[in-house]
Order: structure tokens, then sequence, then C-alpha cells
């Protein structure tokens, strides 16, 4: 009994080892999607509607990051590769040259709206009025010395009120991404770079020495004012609602799904809301891309379709559904452009 | 004598004076032990109230009556598949509050309902097809937020405050109310869809067959494997360098953290053997790697335990070796084998680190039907609502790991029961 069972398992155990290899090769039929986290929420929905809507199964979407998907996209041509990355920014040229190598030649670009970050904090604290500047000398590792023009100290301030003396005098904390991050990226460059931007001898630095500018604009105190939370948004929201003094920094739409607990801080006297950041008033947002395989179209089922529901103003027009995700959408004109884009598969150019 | 008895008195003073020290000293110690289990068990209590608190509403999902007139008309020139169901469950609301008009306000009516209503009219309709002509009353899911309100996860009052439903949309709902076309019923979309982004239309049935067919591999790889290295090195290897150095290597394979199991995965079994991204079969092998040591270490204990002088009678009488482990060894040890084996299957089920490397963290909707089909597991479905930014994922994200906590209790259990029932003493 006990030797039957011992050899039927080996058996199956074989089996189960050697029957894939045949498999392994076969044709896919379904896409399969990588990229940003940031994108990941919108690609789903269109994902999800696509396969209740179409005879085509429901493409496979993996958050592995922008970063994380340009290297697997860029890995090759061939079913074991993805056929499309989601990227919270533009390809990078490095990420072209890799891509190229390996003979990904051909890549329709796809801009597909906007995303705001948010600095944000419980609606149970008053509502912050800020500027880019006081958000870089809140958060930046060294600021301009105020007594000493044109030199750069630690950063000396432990309130609000200390940056700007019209804010509450809280003490600074602000939780938001790691390093990580592509919304932390997006965080620094838009809000911190903006607001460095601010004092002529940074500005300045830009063209005489842009490695030690980045340095400047991007790097985040690390004295305990600014809390690294993860990845997680829905964690900082928690964080936020349990501790009313605390600020956070995340995509738009988490707040835009949590308006009852928490309130996006007025930036440079624009409030993050869907209109503002539609128009571009409100200066921190970013916009969101996917990258298409030239070579996969037509190689695997439903590709062209998938595309086309993306770009339909159901999916991504002014009130289409990802809207209500919480997408910015863009304007008229640049939608045109990219459904052009995507309707004559126009490659985007490589060098 | 005299002496004797003097010098036993002087023990016997030198021990009590001692005495109450000494059951004082061993009273704390209890006391210490008790606190322990009870800083233990109060978290513990702590973990699964504030679960179950957060995930209970998640078995309960909203619906709303609505009466749906099948009109011939929209079935005259398409098929029974391809019919506007959307457009009849708006006709229906729009019927049903006719005074509402104008684009916003029309648009903040029909998102009551989930944008999945109209695929539940489409199933009954397959089903039925003379329900073409009629008037139904059916049943629809009510979209997240409305879900949220009803449950009362909304907080405060005044239209500043109540989320993303507007002073209009609670009118309705109140209207609803009062009118008994809205309740909160048993949600089986939880237990039978795959994922969705819609929270009403999530559910783990993709996720736990993923973790079904994942574990699966790894039961019939790891434990025929495992148990025949053990049974090998226990009883048949002799005892020299190589084997001290494969001991030496169980050992510390077994305290590798679990991302590297991935890494290796991912190099060996996508990129070298070309097997598909996000399968559960390269879930299984990864996860099998990462067990096979447990296994190797409990099996070899259990057989360590079974007592020679069996070894030595069944050897007596004139039993092969392999007779002498297949037919008396190995069923004493099986027991502590299973327990070992249940126990690593149990930690397999939790895993998510390794299967994030090779494609089996994503946003997969259909259920896998075979080994290779992509598929995600509880733990990573887990993680994936947790990061969603839909409210109604809160209390999902909780059920679900209810459930996750379930299935382990299960296997621990069943660990226990077995060893209890089938271990022998000597």
């Amino acid at each position: 009994m006990v030797r039957k069972m011992v050899v039927g398992l080996f058996s199956l155990a074989l089996v189960a080892a050697f029957t894939p290899q045949a498999v392994a090769q076969a044709a896919r039929d379904y896409i399969s999607i990588v990229g940003s986290s940031t994108v990941y929420p919108f690609a789903t929905v269109v994902a999800e509607q696509f396969g209740k809507t179409t005879p085509f199964k429901t493409p496979k979407i993996e958050s592995t990051g922008s970063g994380g998907g340009f290297k697997l996209f860029g890995a090759g041509v061939g079913v074991e590769h993805p056929d499309i990355t989601n990227a919270s920014r533009a390809i990078k040229r490095s990420e072209k040259e890799m891509c190229q190598k390996n003979g990904v030649t051909e890549i329709i670009e796809v801009k597909i709206g906007y995303d705001g970050i948010v600095l944000a904090n419980s609606k149970k604290a008053a509502l912050m009025n800020v500027t880019r500047k006081d958000i870089f000398l809140a958060l930046a590792k060294n600021v301009p010395d105020p007594a000493n023009p044109g030199q750069l100290i630690a950063n000396p301030y432990k309130t609000w009120k200390d940056v700007n003396p019209d804010l509450p005098a809280v003490a600074i904390e602000v939780l938001g991404p790691p390093p990580t991050s592509g919304t932390r990226d997006a965080f620094a460059e838009l809000a911190m770079e903006g607001g460095a931007k601010s004092f002529d001898f940074i500005k300045a630095m830009e063209k005489a020495d842009s490695r030690q500018y980045t340095a400047v604009c991007h790097t985040v105190r690390e004295d305990g004012a600014y809390v690294e939370a993860g990845e997680n948004d829905n964690l900082i929201v928690q964080k936020l609602d349990a501790n009313p003094n605390a600020l956070g920094v995340f995509g738009f739409s988490f707040l835009d799904q949590n308006a009852d607990k928490i309130q996006g801080s007025v930036i440079e006297g624009v409030p993050p809301t869907f209109e503002a950041i539609a128009d571009g008033r409100y200066p921190v947002s970013r916009p969101l891309f996917f990258y298409v395989k030239k070579a996969h179209m037509g190689q695997i089922p439903g590709m062209a379709e998938y595309l086309k529901e993306f770009t339909s103003e159901k999916a991504w027009g002014t009130e289409g559904y990802l809207s209500e995700k919480g997408l910015i959408p863009m304007p008229e004109a640049e939608r045109q452009k990219y459904r052009e884009a995507v309707e004559n598969l126009t490659p985007m150019p490589m060098d | 004598m005299n002496k004797h008895t003097s010098s036993q008195a002087g023990a016997m003073a030198v021990v009590r004076r001692g005495m109450a020290k000494r059951y004082r000293a061993e009273r704390r110690f209890k006391a210490m032990g008790i606190l322990a289990i009870g800083a233990s068990l109060l978290f513990l209590a702590l973990l699964f109230a504030s679960i179950v608190g957060n995930g209970y509403s998640a078995f309960q999902q909203t619906y709303i009556q609505l009466e749906v007139f099948l009109d011939p008309e929209a079935f005259a020139d398409t098929s029974l598949a391809a019919a506007d169901y959307p457009g009849m469950i708006k006709q229906a609301l729009r019927r049903m509050f006719p005074d509402v008009s104008g684009r916003g306000d029309l648009r903040q009516l029909y998102a009551v309902v989930s944008s999945g209503a109209g695929f539940d009219l489409h199933q009954r309709v397959l089903q039925g097809p003379q329900l073409v002509g009629q008037t139904l009353q059916v049943w629809v899911p009510a979209d997240d937020d409305v879900d949220m309100l009803v449950k009362g996860h909304f907080r405060g009052d005044g239209a500043q405050s109540e989320g993303r439903l507007s002073e209009l949309q609670r009118g309705w709902i109140d209207r609803l109310k009062t009118e008994n076309r809205i309740e909160k019923r048993f949600n089986r979309t939880f237990f039978t869809a795959g994922d969705s982004r819609e929270p009403e239309l999530a559910g783990i049935r993709g996720a736990v067959a993923g973790s079904f067919f994942t574990l699966v591999v790894t039961l019939v790889l790891s434990f025929p494997i495992g148990v025949a290295a053990a049974l090998y090195l226990e009883e048949f290897a002799p005892q020299n360098r190589w084997t001290d150095l494969i001991e030496v290597n169980i050992n510390n394979l077994a305290a590798v953290p679990s991302i590297v199991f991935g890494l290796l995965g991912l190099a060996v079994f996508l990129n070298f053997f070309g097997l598909p991204r996000s399968a559960p079969l390269v879930g299984g092998l990864v996860l099998t790697l990462m067990t096979l040591p447990t296994i190797i270490i409990a099996s070899r204990a259990a057989l360590t335990s079974v007592p020679p002088s069996i070894r030595e009678a069944a050897l007596g009488i004139g039993a092969s070796k392999m007779q002498m482990v297949l037919h008396h060894v190995l069923p004493l040890a099986l027991p502590g084998m299973l327990t070992g084996t249940i126990i690593g299957m149990a930690r397999a089920l939790g895993e998510t680190a390794p299967l994030l490397m090779i494609g089996m963290v994503a946003f997969i909707v259909d259920v896998p039907g075979r080994l290779t089909d992509p598929s995600t597991v509880l733990p990573v479905q887990i993680y994936l609502w947790a990061d969603s930014p839909e409210r109604a994922f809160v209390e999902r994200t909780s059920a679900a790991i209810m459930i996750l906590l379930a299935f382990l209790i299960v296997m621990n259990a069943a660990a226990v029961y077995l060893r209890k029932k089938f271990e022998k003493r000597w």
C-alpha cells in the first residue's frame, strides 16, 4: 500500500515536471501588460471592460513599476515578452537603447491622461494653503540660509510657521512614498524642484552644475520630518486620519476616493480638483503613458481592439469611465493626436 | 549519632530558611509564563478583532431592485448576446425616477447601480430567452459607493463629509429605502467571481483556484522528493564529509529568505527553461524549492524517532534493507512526515515574495483552469486589494484575509490531529 502510494507520487511528480516543456512555448492567447503601479488602476479597468465586451480573454496586468516594466518590455520580441508596458513617466534614452539592442525597434507611445499628486491632511485639521517654495523649504535636506544668501545649510525648520509665517505652528511631519516610487520622483521633480527654482542661485546651478542642482532639488531631509510610509497609499490615508497634524503625499485618485476623511492642500492658490488638474492650473501633475510593441500587433489576439477600447471616448474621454476612477483626461486635441497614432500604428522616434 | 542528627537538623533549617524564597521564585516564574501567554493571546485577539471587525461586512452586498422591461425592439435586430443590456438598466432607472433630467443628473443616477448590472441581466436572458417582452423585477448589485453608504462606512453628516455621493444621490437612496427596493444580501459574487476593479464585482475565486493549483504542484513535487531525500540521508547514506555538507546546506536553505527562491525561479524556470510567466506551474516549482528543506528536516526527525529495535527486528527476521524501510520504518514515520509537509504547505500558501519575481502579482480576471493559465494566489490578491484606492476594497481585503486564515487554521488543525492520532511514542 505504502509502496504503491510512493510509486504513484513519484510518477505524478515526473509527469508534472516534464509536461510543461511541451506547452511552454505555445502561442499566448491573452495580452500581457506590465509596468507602473500608478497606471495599474486605470489599465485594469480598461482590461476588464475589454474582457467583458469582446470575445477576447482579459489581458493580464502586472504591477512592476515603470522602470521594471521597461526592463521586461525591452527584453525582446516574442510571446514570452510583454506586449505593452505602462509608465508614469516618459521612456528614458537608456531604456530606448536597451529596447533597440534587443530588437524592439518599433514602439508606439500613447499618453493616456494626467495624474495629480496631492499634499493632503485629515479633515479634522485646518486646510493647508502652501506654495511649492514652502514645500521645498519644509522638506529639502539642504535649504538656502536665510541669514547668508547664496549659501546652503542643513534644513533648520521645525514647524510650518518657521517656513512661512502664514502657516500654522504645527511640526512638519509629511508621510510619503519611498525613493523607489514613481510618485516620489514626480513629487520631487514637480513640487520640490519647482519650489527650489524660486531661488535664483539654485536656478543658476542648473546650467553650471546640473548634478548638484538635481541633488539640491530632489534630496529629501532625513531628520524625521519626512516619513517614508511605504508604497501603499491606503496606509498613508489611514495614518493621516489617525494623526491630524501630519500631511501625506499620494496620487489624486486616493484623495478622490477618501474625500470624507482627507482634504487636499491648496498649492499656490489652486486646490487639487479634477478640473484644476485637467486644465493645468494645479502645478503638481504628471502625464501617464503606455508603450506598445508594434511587432506584436497581429501576433497576439485582441491587441488592436484593446488599444481601441483604451483610446475610445467612453474610456479616456472627459466623461469616460477612467475619469470616474480618478484619471485626469487630456484636452480634446491631444486625445485626437494619440488616437491617430494608435490607429495608424505610428512608432515614436527612437533616437 | 548525635552529631549526625544535629547536622541533619542544620540542613533542614537551611532548607526551611530558603523555602519561602524558593516558593516565591516559583510563583514569579509561573506568573511570568501566564503573563507571556496572556500577552500573546491579547495580540491574537486584537488581530482577529480588527480583521473581523473590518471584514465581516464584505460578506454582504447591497442590492437594488429594478423593474426592467425587456423591450422586444431592443432584441429586434441583434442576437441575445449582443443586445444593449446596460441601456435597459438605464431605462429602468429613468422610469423609476422620471423627474430626473439633464445629462449630469442622469449620469449620477446611472452611477447608483453597479456597472456590472447589465451583465447580470445578460446572463438571465441567455438562460431564459422566453423572458424577452416581459417586465422583470431584478435585484442588481449597487455601486460600491452606495454599498459603503448603506453599510455606514462613510462618516459624518452634511454634504461635505459624505464622500463621493452627492446630495441628490443620497436622496434617491433614501427613497429606495422607503420603497424597500434596497437591501443587503449575502455576497455570493465574492466567492464565485475572479478579480475585478469594481469592488462589488470582485471575488476571490480566481485567487483560490490559483492557490489550489500552485499548492497541488508544490505538494506533488515536494512531498515525494522530500521524503525520498530524507529516507536516503537517514537510512542509506554513509556518514562522511559529503553527507555532512549536504546536511549543512539543507539546514541553510530552510533559513534562506523566500525572495531568493523567487529570483532563482526567474533565472532558471522562466529565462532558461522558458516556462510561461504568471503560471501556477512555475509558482508551484518555486514554492517546492522553498518547502523542500522544511519537509526534509521534518521527515528526518520523524525517521530518527523510530526506535532502532524495529529496524533490527526487521533485519533479524530476514527483511532486506529496502523492505525494512518501506514496510516498517516509513509507515511509522509517515505521520510525522505528513505533519511537516502540512506545515510547509501552510507556509507556502501564505507566501507572496517569491511569486512577485515570476509575475504572479498581477491583475487577472479570468479564473484559471489549467496549470499554465495566468493566475494569482490568495495572499497576492490581499496585497493587490490593500493597494486599491476604492474604499470598498478595505473590507474585501479583510474578508479575503479571513478566508486565508480559515484555510491556514484548517491545515494546521489537520497537522495537529494527524500527529495526535497516529503518532506512536516509545
